[in-house]
């Protein structure tokens, strides 16, 4: 069969240019290693799933594995357990990874990648079982062109991750497309060195998610018809410490007002549909350049760990959220018909309608110097045209108990800089 | 083979010396070329140097019945450890039949093999390499990739059952076999092996007879060795001490302060003493979905309030543990479980009551 025939040919050839007197080691200008010469190449022809699960098992590092077109019909999870290993498709509408019809007990993932340096480029993977591209504990992972999908629509059983790196250093996504996830279509979580660019999430409970990372970028995105736009969370009990340092910038958070479809108990679930784009406990976070439009419930929220109303078990973790500064965003509609608890029970106070930027105004009490927070860890709000905002002082909020606070509207006591992090400098292990 | 090649190019080429690129799944086709059974491998009946061996309790995969062996480089031996599984020379060889009897209540009836699983100790490390038996019975090939087996049986209660039996793929071996970081064997531990098996020549504890035999250094006598509850026998241990067993054997390869799921704080192992680190009224940290809306890991004396019955009693992929080779609930297993956690006190405490000999 054809597939055969490929895994036998590089296989050979590998055999035969060594034999032959190093041709590919000792020609080939770019390469550095020998065994690296042609692709592996599969079509999707029935059972091809398992040759290539081998073909991922016996790769060297440098080696590309390439998938043709059509669509591979899989019924296991694929997994990579080798590092400096390209799996290459030919384009996120042409290679498409299918996982409806896998089999219970076989994994969960689509596509499972635990070595760093590793490239995942031009190809679909579609109806995972769980989720759907999990890389974790990488060094190094690049992921470019790929679609992850559910498609039977919006089911609480459907995946939870589209694009999912998790514990790595050094994660670039870029030109993706995240369609149906559960929880996150596009998800890092507890990485360093983070790099989200030119992206597109839609109809995913989160289109895009930063969780407990240390530097990220995410720019030049667009996330439209998610529950919730973009969300820069930091959560409590995770090896990895609290999030810091991330810069969102000249990305498009539209219209996310999708039912919020996530299961019952998970946090995703707790998130309100139309929520634009939205800040937990995260410290050291610069959100500009974006245009944030039609969202219902908010624009722009910034709020503690507190908000979400659980309780906080981890001595190291800090719940507030510091050195926030939102500048030069493009802020329009939005807000008119607040969903969730929190616009149940805010809703009705502020009008029926929230402002584009909301903030539950909590501050970490041992900071205070004066009874003010010292600019480092202040939220600063500069120049975002006409954008409404409110502080809504959730210390001091309790309507079900008939405390309600004064709602504090003047966005001038926040204005000010913070000097601007520092670019993201992806580390050389990515490829 | 190509290995042979590569080395033969290094001299070849001096300017850029070819790196000997073997890779750890260079292995035998077949598994006859292991001649690890004699006679009939239907029979699985061990080769002269090769030692069959049994484990207190084993890991519950989908009603398969193990035939499980050990060879030794000649001369060589295992150093013996109370805790952790004894360490192995390079050039062992484990292994383990996977078979399905036709017919649980009548051996004579007699059964089908499906898979034997290798982990070689090579130079690089642990290697798991699965070979799969034809139909004849009469060979087993390596399928790096793993394979699906439709099997069917007569159950213990005389039903007709059958399953898709899955054949993990040599990554997915890595995923249960990294208990303490690298890939290496689980079961020969002391606490599992402290147990009869019966020999051609006799019946003998399996700790004297490695000793005996010269492949285990420094072991105890058996009664100074710790051993593990048999999950299934009533006389080897109390209720506590068995469903701790069982949960050892199924979950705390990943479920241990150095495994896979360290991330999550529980530890399976039927040594800790800890009610919290084992999961009373221990909160999920990544169980998302799993959890089915409980809150603790396990409630005493509410096992269906309890998230791990909840999860090993699930085939649901986003719920179930073990995560990997499993498609069916050991509903004898659970069983067990939920009984243990229904007497369990408030406080936890009659789960601290194990150990499993007198000994330990």
């Amino acid at each position: 069969m054809r597939h055969d025939w490929h895994v036998r040919r590089q296989t050979l050839l590998r055999a035969t240019l060594a034999a032959a007197g190093c041709l590919a080691g000792c020609t080939s200008p770019n390469s550095g290693d020998a065994t690296a010469v042609t692709p592996t190449y599969f079509t999707p022809v029935e059972g091809v799933g398992r040759r290539i699960q081998e073909a991922l098992i016996v790769a060297q590092p440098g080696d590309v594995i390439e998938l043709g077109g059509g669509t591979f019909h899989l019924d296991a999870t694929l997994s990579l357990d080798v590092s400096r290993v390209v799996i290459r498709g030919q384009g996120p509408d042409t290679t498409i990874l299918s996982f409806a019809e896998q089999k219970q007990g076989t994994g969960g993932e689509g596509l499972l990648v635990t070595q760093g340096g590793v490239a995942i480029e031009d190809l679909a993977i579609e109806d995972a079982k769980t989720d759907a591209l999990k890389v974790s504990k990488a060094e190094g992972v690049a992921i470019r062109r790929v679609r992850t999908e559910w498609t039977g629509g919006a089911h609480e059983t459907n995946g939870a991750y589209g694009i999912y790196p998790v514990q790595c250093r050094g994660v670039l996504v870029e030109d993706c497309v995240a369609i149906g996830a559960s929880d996150a279509g596009i998800y890092v979580g507890q990485s360093q060195d983070v790099v989200v660019r030119r992206c597109r999430a839609s109809g995913n409970v989160l289109g895009i998610e930063i969780e407990n990372c240390t530097r990220a970028d995410v720019y030049e995105n667009a996330a439209t018809g998610n529950a919730g736009g973009i969300l820069i969370v930091s959560l409590p009990n995770l090896p990895a410490g609290n999030g810091r340092h991330c810069r969102v910038f000249a990305n498009q958070a539209i219209k996310n007002n999708h039912a919020n479809f996530a299961p019952a108990g998970n946090l995703a679930s707790t998130v309100s549909s139309g929520t634009g784009i939205m800040v937990v406990a995260y410290d050291a976070v610069e959100i500009f350049e974006n245009t944030i439009e039609n969202n219902r419930t908010v624009n722009l929220a910034v709020v503690s760990y507190l908000a979400t109303g659980r309780d906080i078990d981890d001595p190291k973790y800090d719940p507030y959220p510091e050195r926030i500064g939102i500048y030069d965003n493009r802020f329009s509609g939005g807000g008119q018909d607040p969903q969730g608890r929190l616009g149940a029970l805010l809703g009705p106070l502020l009008g029926g309608s929230f402002p584009d930027i909301v903030y539950d105004g909590m501050v970490d009490p041992e900071k205070l110097v004066d009874g003010e927070l010292p600019d480092e860890c202040k939220l600063f709000i500069q120049d975002n045209g006409p954008a409404e905002f409110v502080n809504f002082d959730l210390a001091n909020f309790d309507p079900l108990h008939g405390r309600i606070p004064s709602f504090r509207r003047d966005v001038q006591v926040h204005a000010g800089r913070h000097e601007p992090l520092a670019v993201v400098q992806l580390p050389e292990a990515v490829p | 083979m190509i290995v042979t090649a590569v080395l033969t190019v290094a001299v070849g080429c001096a300017e850029r010396p070819v790196p000997p690129a073997r890779s750890p799944y260079d292995a035998p086709q077949r598994l006859s070329e292991f001649a690890l059974f004699e006679g009939d491998p239907r029979r699985q009946r061990a080769a002269r140097d090769v030692v069959p061996y049994d484990v207190n309790t084993p890991l519950f995969s989908d009603y398969t019945t193990k035939y499980r062996f050990v060879r030794l480089p000649p001369g060589s031996a295992a150093t013996y450890h109370s805790d952790e599984t004894f360490e192995f020379p390079v050039g062992t060889v484990l292994v383990k039949t996977f078979a399905y009897w036709l017919d649980r209540r009548d051996a004579i009836a007699g059964e089908r093999l499906i898979e034997t699983r290798i982990l070689m100790h090579r130079p690089q490390g642990w290697v798991g390499l699965p070979y799969v038996w034809n139909d004849e019975q009469t060979e087993a090939y390596l399928a790096l990739g793993g394979d699906v087996r439709p099997v069917q049986w007569i159950h213990d209660d005389g039903s007709h059952r059958a399953n898709d039996y899955i054949i993990p793929n040599a990554n997915q071996c890595k995923g249960c076999h990294r208990e303490r970081g690298p890939v290496a064997p689980i079961g020969p531990k002391a606490r599992q092996l402290n147990r009869p098996y019966a020999y051609p020549d006799g019946t003998q504890n399996q700790l004297t007879y490695w000793a005996n035999a010269g492949i285990l250094e420094d072991a105890p006598l058996p009664d100074s060795a710790p051993r593990l509850a048999q999950w299934d026998a009533p006389r080897s241990g109390s209720t506590a001490e068995r469903a701790r067993a069982w949960l050892e054997a199924n979950c705390a390869h990943c479920h241990n302060p150095a495994g896979p799921a360290s991330n999550t704080g529980l530890d399976l192992f039927a040594a800790q003493s800890n009610p919290r680190a084992f999961g009373v009224y221990r909160s999920p940290v990544a169980a998302g979905i799993g959890t089915g809306g409980r809150k603790f890991d396990i409630v005493p004396g509410k096992p269906d309030d309890s998230i791990l019955l909840h999860r090993i009693a699930s085939t649901d992929p986003q719920v179930m543990m073990p995560e990997l080779g499993k498609r069916l609930v050991h509903q004898e297993g659970v069983q067990l479980v939920r009984r243990w956690i229904s007497e369990m006190d408030a406080n936890g405490s009659r789960a601290t009551r194990v150990g499993g000999s007198a000994a330990r």
